[in-house]
């Protein structure tokens, strides 16, 4: 089938078969490889996308219900010829990742979370991402780097 | 000639992670984003009968559809069915019982893996598996240690027993030490099976090039070139055409050490058929086929005098090994009976531990093998002999503590394994950390909630230390070299697991140089690299890769003043280096840069045969609510010396994370099988780890007071630490909450309702006395 999206601001349109997911459509079919898959049934969100605004888990959306809408992956986030945005400023200040694999999802979670919520607090960072599990960094310096990145939320939203 | 002070600026600062700058952006490079031209998929056909004889396997249903090129089965290796080797402990006795690599005639466990199925799509070879027929006869099915150890049905008939391996750990005279002995306590006490679970689960990418004779996997992790004489061997080709390379890898926690099945099956599918083969496992695949860890049950004595000194610990611990004895399978059975003793004074020991084989996944390491399960025993121990003998627990463990005057340290030594086992603590004062972490954690003031009920929640505090053993030998390589435009590249045979090896490597190369960070660029994971190298376990890297880029810094020095002195016609003696520049004594200098044409490079080996032991002691504070048997954890406090810290954020992160899984031991995650070997927890839907909001106050304090006499950069081994006590002192902090109730804890995890029936179990006998 024929789908059309906007991918990181780009229109394109892709060819798929009915039963493929968004994750891997995403990324055996269009190389956004920064979403990944850790366990496929929806309940570590390391494959987290934003889809219309909303995060979602791309291994529990077929790619076709994708289908007209506004897609944004952690490619997305910080284009290569763009320095890092405040979230990922703030994860690599507090050492809010190593090994990396949980990170693209906590850092499409975060966005979606503090782009509608900047004023986000600590309590209420920890159960949005208790969605995400990361098994490197105890959570702690995830939750401290969402938080301190909701200030240059707050100042986007204001000045908007 | 360098030294670890000269020019010390970036060893110990927190530098930002290199690592970061590509994971930040969605850039990394996991072997799943990774494909060549013309690759196909592979997928494993697994047992799911945990014990069974194999009558036949017809494979002419999944042949028959469209896009599938091949199913291999045991008859097609040809000739004899390759073995996992053993890489650690590799004792003779036990190889009758080493995994094949695809199941022959017999299976063990659900999870082995039968038939490996090659198609165009992912989605074609999984389709294609449900129609592989598998006919097998079922055995009796040994689900637990106890029907192991009858031996009425044998997973070896030929072995005669199911009894794998007896591992002993002596020290002093232990039957003479509890001969007449003020008190003598004899306790049952056990840990459950679980695993490491890194986040991504493994995958690999063969090429077999049969023009250029040459076969590239990818996907490779940790033990590089131990895997990579394996793999050449099985195949029979010369270990030169092989190439193993590490991507980016998603956790490695132990897990990613061992040889594991498909390190053969992908890499022979690919030399069968000519083509590129890929495969990645799911998260299901991945429960059962990862190795598991940690199932033992010990019954211990102690023996104390009557203010509390320690006599002496004997005893027995029975491991639950699973079906096989693999890669590392016998590391937690033989480090629990050497360090059960831990950081404890205790003269007299005789631990003898037996290895049983189950129908279950075979075990291996998980972060501090052995090292977690044995300080939940002593933490037990002696908070249970501290109660019965009216002691203060804090004290009795202060008086029994080996002190600094007693360095270095004997443990046990070990019976039943080659020599080369002896080992003591290296230096350090446990005292300090033991203080400094009570004084943290504020153990006066909340000493005084023990066991008190605060608004129907009874409140608990425990206190424990440990030692971490680190820095395995034999050696590790680094190279230096110097490149056109004036760069300096350093290759290692250390692995990356995501602990920010490229990060503190590169710290360190560029201290010895005193050049900018941003002018080295670290290189690892490639069999390619270095001409040897030993990987990344017993927590390593930072001691053995960095010591052996300090060495290789002296000769690598050397050569570029010997390369300026000829250009700028002066002795070598007469160059100073600064800046990355060559001066001699009037003025005239020359940049590295312009020196590269001479091949300025270096290779050294550091060897080691002798261990680190970072040291350090935990606290924790809990409420235990007594109606749903959930446990908070109110503050966790650790302190660990680890003898020289490289780069406080990552070792921070290490540690905080650390703490974070042992939590996860101690209170959640278990692998459950029924009586008929069954996996019941078969997604993260039923396998609970740690979330975000379970464990949001934890404090961790590194300090480097003591460095190691052992290695040239003084650093010890860090990174286990943060989970080794954890089991212990949470769970002696949830016994004292409940101490008013009389509830014993011999068993983890301490899930809601494991802690909820023992507290209604405990109401009951109470009831049938009143």
């Amino acid at each position: 089938m024929q789908i059309r999206m906007t991918l990181n601001r780009e229109p394109l349109e892709v060819e798929v078969m009915p039963r493929v997911t968004l994750a891997d459509c995403l990324r055996h079919q269009l190389g956004k490889t920064g979403t990944h898959l850790a366990c496929e049934h929806g309940v570590c969100g390391a494959c987290t996308v934003i889809v219309n605004g909303q995060a979602v888990r791309s291994c529990l959306m077929l790619a076709v219900q994708a289908n007209g809408a506004e897609v944004v992956t952690v490619e997305g986030l910080t284009p290569d010829d763009e320095e890092f945005g405040p979230l990922q400023q703030a994860f690599r200040k507090h050492n809010a990742l190593q090994c990396g694999f949980c990170t693209s999802g906590m850092l499409t979670t975060a966005h979606a979370l503090l782009t509608a919520e900047p004023d986000a607090d600590h309590e209420r960072i920890r159960s949005v991402i208790a969605g995400n599990i990361c098994r490197c960094t105890g959570y702690l310096s995830i939750v401290d780097a969402i938080h301190e990145a909701g200030e240059s939320y707050r100042a986007n939203k204001e000045r908007a | 000639m360098a030294t670890a002070k000269k020019g010390n600026r970036l060893i110990g600062a927190p530098v930002e992670r290199v690592e970061d700058l590509r994971f930040l952006r969605g850039k990394g490079n996991y072997v799943d984003d990774q494909s060549l031209p013309n690759q196909v998929y592979a997928a494993i056909l697994r047992s799911s009968v945990p014990h069974g004889r194999i009558r036949g396997i017809d494979k002419s249903e999944a042949l028959k559809m469209p896009g599938v090129h091949a199913v291999i089965t045991a008859a097609d290796i040809g000739g004899e069915v390759p073995v996992i080797p053993i890489r650690l402990q590799p004792l003779p006795e036990v190889f009758p019982l080493r995994q094949p690599v695809i199941a022959v005639d017999r299976v063990r466990y659900v999870g082995e893996p039968v038939a490996v199925v090659i198609a165009d799509t992912p989605g074609l070879a999984e389709d294609a598996l449900e129609f592989v027929e598998v006919d097998i006869e079922p055995l009796p099915v040994v689900a637990s240690r106890k029907t192991s150890a009858t031996d009425a049905s044998l997973l070896f008939p030929e072995y005669k027993t199911n009894l794998a391996k007896k591992f002993t750990g002596l020290k002093g005279d232990a039957a003479a030490a509890f001969e007449g002995a003020h008190y003598i306590k004899k306790q049952r006490l056990s840990v459950q099976r679980h695993m490491a679970l890194p986040m991504e689960p493994r995958g690999l990418l063969a090429d077999w090039r049969k023009d250029i004779k040459r076969l590239t996997v990818y996907g490779a992790g940790k033990v590089l070139f131990f895997n990579r004489r394996a793999v050449a061997q099985m195949l029979g080709l010369e270990e030169n055409s092989v190439e193993l390379v590490e991507n980016d890898i998603g956790g490695g926690f132990g897990a990613r050490g061992e040889f594991y099945p498909e390190d053969f099956l992908i890499p022979f599918s690919s030399y069968s058929l000519g083509r590129p083969v890929k495969w990645n496992e799911d998260r299901r695949e991945n429960l059962s086929a990862m190795n598991h860890a940690r199932e033992m049950e010990a019954e211990y004595e102690i023996a104390c005098d009557a203010d509390g000194t320690i006599r002496g610990i004997r005893g027995h611990v029975d491991v639950d090994n699973g079906a096989y004895i693999r890669s590392n399978g016998l590391t937690p059975p033989r480090n629990v009976a050497q360090f059960t003793t831990g950081p404890y004074r205790i003269p007299n020991i005789h631990i003898d531990v037996s290895v049983r084989l189950t129908n279950k996944t075979p075990c291996g390491t998980y972060r501090a093998p052995g090292r977690f399960e044995g300080s939940f025993f002593i933490e037990r121990m002696i908070e249970i002999a501290a109660r019965d003998l009216g002691l203060d627990p804090v004290e009795m463990r202060r008086k029994n503590l080996v002190t600094v005057d007693e360095m270095p340290y004997p443990m046990a030594t070990m019976q039943h394994i080659d020599p080369y086992t002896d080992t003591e603590c290296d230096s350090g004062n446990f005292h300090i950390t033991f203080d400094r972490c009570l004084k943290e954690f504020g153990w006066d003031e909340k000493v005084k909630l023990q066991g008190r009920n605060i608004d129907g929640r009874y409140h608990g505090v425990a206190a424990g230390c440990f030692i971490e053993g680190g820095a395995a030998g034999p050696r590790e390589s680094a190279r230096l070299k110097l490149e056109s435009d004036g760069t300096i590249s350093v290759f290692v045979g250390s692995s990356a697991v995501g602990q920010g090896l490229e990060t503190v490597m590169g710290q360190i190369a560029a201290d010895m140089l005193a050049v900018p960070f941003e002018r080295v660029r670290v290189f690892h994971g490639s069999t390619s690299y270095v001409r040897e190298g030993f990987g990344s376990y017993h927590s390593r890297s930072t001691v053995m890769g960095g010591s052996a880029i300090l060495l290789a810094s002296a000769p690598f020095k050397e050569k570029l003043c010997k390369a300026a002195a000829r250009r700028l016609n002066v002795s070598e003696q007469e160059i100073t280096l600064i800046d990355e520049r060559a001066v001699a004594p009037n003025g005239a200098s020359i940049e590295w840069k312009a020196l590269a044409s001479d091949d300025i490079s270096a290779e050294e080996s550091f060897t080691n045969t002798k261990h680190t032991y970072a040291y350090g002691a935990h606290c924790c504070h809990v409420a235990v609510d007594p109606g749903t048997g959930h446990v908070e954890v109110l503050d966790y406090v650790t302190v660990e010396d680890v003898g020289k810290i490289i780069n406080p954020l990552t070792l921070h992160g290490q540690v905080i994370g650390a703490i974070v899984q042992g939590l996860g031991s101690t209170f959640m995650e278990h692998l459950i099988y029924n009586e008929d070997g069954q996996l019941l927890t078969g997604s993260l839907a039923d396998y609970v780890v740690p979330l975000a909001d379970d464990y949001p106050v934890i404090r961790g304090i590194t300090l480097d007071d003591y460095p190691s006499p052992n290695n040239p950069l003084g650093a010890k081994g860090a990174g286990e630490g943060g989970i080794i006590a954890v089991g212990g002192v949470a769970s002696n902090a949830v016994a004292n909450a409940l101490s008013s109730l009389q509830v014993e804890i011999e068993e983890l995890p301490l899930t809601p309702p494991a802690v909820w029936a023992s507290i209604e179990k405990q109401r009951l006998v109470e009831g049938t006395k009143n």
